[in-house]
């Protein structure tokens, strides 16, 4: 009788069958998929990626509600405005809306369509990508050059590679390395890390609103107070200063890490490196006299730390080895801080250096791998 | 003389159903089947036919490639049916049993040197309860093995407990151990120091502790012993140790075991007595939409409820099919009826609680993405996830350096339990190890 039953419309064979990917996307995202084992072990964890991708999410939220808050204090500081906290949240959450609309809707339409065309599942990679994508980008970036951004990173360096699990880079990184290369007026310089579109006030380029990153570099820090220009270094600790939206506060990125450590998502090791990495190379160009900055002013100024905690622990593009994702983390901090003290082109390293390592994470792997692997036949050689 | 070896890595599984220390039934059915697809490596030859007589431990089938390697039957009686698959190809002889049991005689005299071990194995067909490593097939005959290995403790999901079905059978089990050790050193790993096995002599005792897989017998090969290329290691599981024992002592083969009625579905927990072969209804009470699994749940076999018994089993599971699905399973911030072992969700909370499990996967296949999870489950000193990508590659070289050589699916189970990606990891693993056979053939 079953054989006689016509298949249902997303069904092999039903008419609408070549949407499957999509019905089912919505379908297991409300339920469960009722699956069960068919081979190898007959019960599973609870666990599954869409679990795992929504404790990112959660973990970004500090950073995401604290960035939105910043937003809306930047630009009342700078104006002269006298809002209130919600005033400032509110403007900030408005300003930032259209960035997680374009970005989500960009990214997820490509996410469905390409699915679709492979006959796969859609994957939920995207959940954590949409997300990230606008909180390191200014908040004033134009949103069709943010749709073209996130249309680059998602087809050229995730789909084309296979989806979520296989692709080289960071997808979020590279939609920000796309808007820096591509659209540097909007992406640098210290007018564009305020949102000024909305308030209302004319003449916004005589305006300045430099980073605290940008400040530092121009070699204006106070060593008597500790201050970079404008900015106290609990300033910068809680994150009272311009910057990308969920990049500047300190204490926001670390409850972010607090949940990604403690749920095992993202590498404490990856984290821990990365800033070991930063402190030591910051120390060495203090004393080079590269910087007048103490080295620890490298973790809160700029995205050091959100890149470490949210950007390289990755665990698709970083190194997969426990001995690995000490050296990629520790070189990414390595680098960035480089890049920062010795580069005179480039403020922020960190982007660049998490890219680069990404890069590098396969070598670091197959190094790590291979000492492991003679020092094993060596033993066995003994034995 | 005893080496204590701790292992930490591994994982637990909480599941209900745990079989009571105590004999339910002792059963002897009217069928039995001799089923070669229990056997990897055996090539069956058909030596009965349909109505011929049968003792306990007359040969009924013999290895194509080895015609000395016999496949006996574990009661007496005719033989009923000849059950074939696709392509004619052999699933199992059904023997009527006889409600008065004989047993062919092979002679109580304790053989002499490792020729006359292996030809008694032979003959009474326990030759097919030893399993070969690498690769987990049947053991080679003309192979000389350099270490022959017993886990006398099983760590897997309700398994069944030696201490408690072999309480009994301790001078069997000592007679086992003295004919293997003429043919290579007997390994016997216990878990505690007053285990009963640790008083087995002509063996080196190993303490093996840590949670799940700590005693999967390749686990403990991999720390005691490492097989390298060009070596073979035998195992064999104690209750056929018991019934080589068991031979040389009387005689007889004497294959009855105590199986371990388990799982959240079982109506009754406890154990039953009977041979291997024996059908699943006359061991336990199948409810409908209840999966019956022969072993445990990680890598038992699915033997359905018209299913027999497995030679290497001493356990059965009854697991119902979750098939239901629940609204927004993932986004909940609390599940307290799904076990992880993740940290994303609460199982953490209440470590002594026991899961009425089901079978549900709990996602949708995806490529990997976390994969430091398969090391957390994997104690042995290899990197889980190169060597099963290499398998999935069928990159023979590369599989060997990621130590193809001391793994069966088994001792990757946990993680094809853990994986958030619900890739099917034993399966890879089993896909690597045929095309190693193939290949180096």
């Amino acid at each position: 009788m079953a054989d006689e039953k016509k298949p249902g419309l997303f069904e092999k064979g039903g008419k609408l069958y070549w949407l499957h990917s999509s019905i089912d996307a919505f379908d297991t995202f409300l339920r469960v998929p009722g699956t069960v084992t068919a081979k190898g072990a007959h019960v599973r964890d609870g666990i599954d990626l869409k679990r795992v991708m929504i404790m990112v999410v959660v973990a970004l939220i500090p950073a995401a509600l604290f960035g939105m808050y910043n937003v809306g204090l930047q630009t009342s500081t700078l104006y002269g405005l006298e809002w209130g906290f919600f005033h400032k949240f509110f403007y900030g959450l408005l300003r930032m809306l259209p960035l997680f609309v374009v970005s989500y809707a960009v990214g997820l339409a490509i996410e469905f369509a390409s699915a679709q065309i492979r006959g796969e599942e859609v994957n939920e990679g995207y959940l954590v990508t949409g997300f990230l994508i606008p909180l390191i980008v200014p908040v004033d970036v134009p949103l069709w050059m943010l749709a073209l951004a996130t249309a680059f990173s998602v087809i050229f360096v995730k789909e084309v590679f296979g989806g979520t699990g296989m692709n080289i880079w960071n997808p979020a990184l590279v939609a920000r390395a796309f808007l820096f290369f591509s659209y540097p007026s909007s992406m640098s310089g210290s007018s564009v890390w305020v949102s000024k579109t909305w308030a209302g006030l004319g003449d916004v380029d005589a305006i300045s609103a430099a980073t605290p990153l940008a400040i530092a570099h121009d070699g204006t820090f106070d060593a008597a107070t500790g201050a970079v220009g404008q900015y106290s270094f609990m300033d910068m600790f809680w994150g009272f200063i311009p910057g990308s939206t969920g990049e500047t506060s300190v204490v926001a990125i670390l409850l972010g890490a607090i949940l990604l450590i403690w749920t095992g998502v993202a590498s404490w090791k990856i984290m821990v490196s990365s800033i070991a990495g930063g402190l030591l190379v910051g120390w060495l160009g203090w004393l080079a006299g590269a910087t007048a900055l103490p080295c620890y002013y490298q973790i809160v100024m700029g995205g050091f730390l959100f890149g470490s905690v949210f950007m390289a622990t990755d665990p698709v593009t970083a190194a997969q080895t426990e001995c690995g994702k000490w050296i990629y983390g520790f070189l990414i901090g390595a680098l960035a801080v480089v890049v920062r003290l010795w580069n005179p082109g480039y403020m922020e390293g960190m982007m660049l250096a998490i890219l680069l390592m990404n890069t590098f994470a396969p070598l670091i792997d197959h190094c790590v791998v291979s000492a492991h692997m003679s020092r094993r036949a060596k033993k066995a050689l003994k034995a | 003389m005893s080496n204590h070896l701790v292992l930490k890595k591994g994982l637990d599984i909480p599941i209900k159903g745990k079989a009571a220390p105590a004999v339910i039934k002792s059963v002897l059915p009217d069928i039995v089947a001799v089923k070669p697809t229990d056997f990897a490596g055996l090539v069956p030859r058909l030596l009965v036919k349909e109505g011929d007589p049968v003792k306990a431990g007359s040969p009924v089938m013999a290895d194509k490639l080895h015609p000395e390697v016999l496949l006996t039957s574990p009661v007496s009686g005719k033989v009923k049916a000849v059950v074939r698959g696709a392509k004619r190809k052999l699933l199992a002889v059904l023997v009527e049993a006889d409600a008065k049991q004989s047993f062919v005689d092979f002679g109580k005299k304790a053989p002499k040197d490792a020729e006359e071990v292996k030809a008694l194995l032979m003959k009474s067909g326990l030759w097919c309860g030893l399993i070969q490593r690498p690769y987990g097939v049947m053991a080679a005959q003309d192979a000389a093995p350099k270490a022959i290995f017993i886990s006398t403790f099983n760590t897997a999901p309700l398994a069944a407990v030696p201490e408690f079905t072999l309480a009994g059978s301790l001078e069997d089990l000592q007679s086992g151990v003295d004919a293997l050790a003429m043919i290579a050193p007997v390994h016997v790993s216990v878990k505690a120091d007053d285990s009963i096995f640790a008083k087995l002599q002509n063996a080196n005792i190993h303490i093996v502790s840590g949670p799940h897989p700590a005693g999967n017998v390749g686990v403990q090969i991999s720390h005691i012993a490492p097989i390298q290329k060009g070596e073979t290691v035998w195992t064999v599981k104690p209750v056929l140790l018991a019934a080589i024992g068991h031979l040389i002592n009387t005689g007889k083969l004497e294959l009855k075991r105590k199986v371990a009625v388990t799982g959240p579905d079982a109506t009754k927990h406890g154990y039953v007595e009977c041979v291997p072969g024996t059908p699943v209804q006359d061991i336990a009470h199948v409810l409908p939409d209840v999966r019956v699994i022969g072993g445990d749940v990680l890598s038992g076999e699915i033997l359905g409820a018209d299913g027999y018994l497995g030679y290497f089993q001493d356990q059965l599971t009854l697991i119902h099919e979750g098939h239901e699905r629940e609204w927004f399973g993932w986004a909940k911030p609390i599940r307290p009826g799904v076990f992880s072992s993740s940290m994303c969700y609460f199982s953490w909370l209440t470590p002594d609680k026991l899961y009425d499990m089901d079978t549900n996967v709990h996602g949708g296949p995806r490529a990997f993405v976390e994969t430091k999870c398969f090391e957390d489950v994997t104690p042995m000193d290899i990197f889980p996830i190169y060597l099963i990508k290499a398998c999935l590659a069928g990159d023979i070289e590369k599989m060997e350096k990621f130590g193809i050589y001391e793994v069966l699916p088994e001792d990757l189970a946990l993680c094809d339990y853990v994986d958030p990606s619900k890739n099917e990891i034993q399966a890879y693993i089993q896909k690597g190890i045929d095309l190693m056979i193939k290949e180096m053939a």
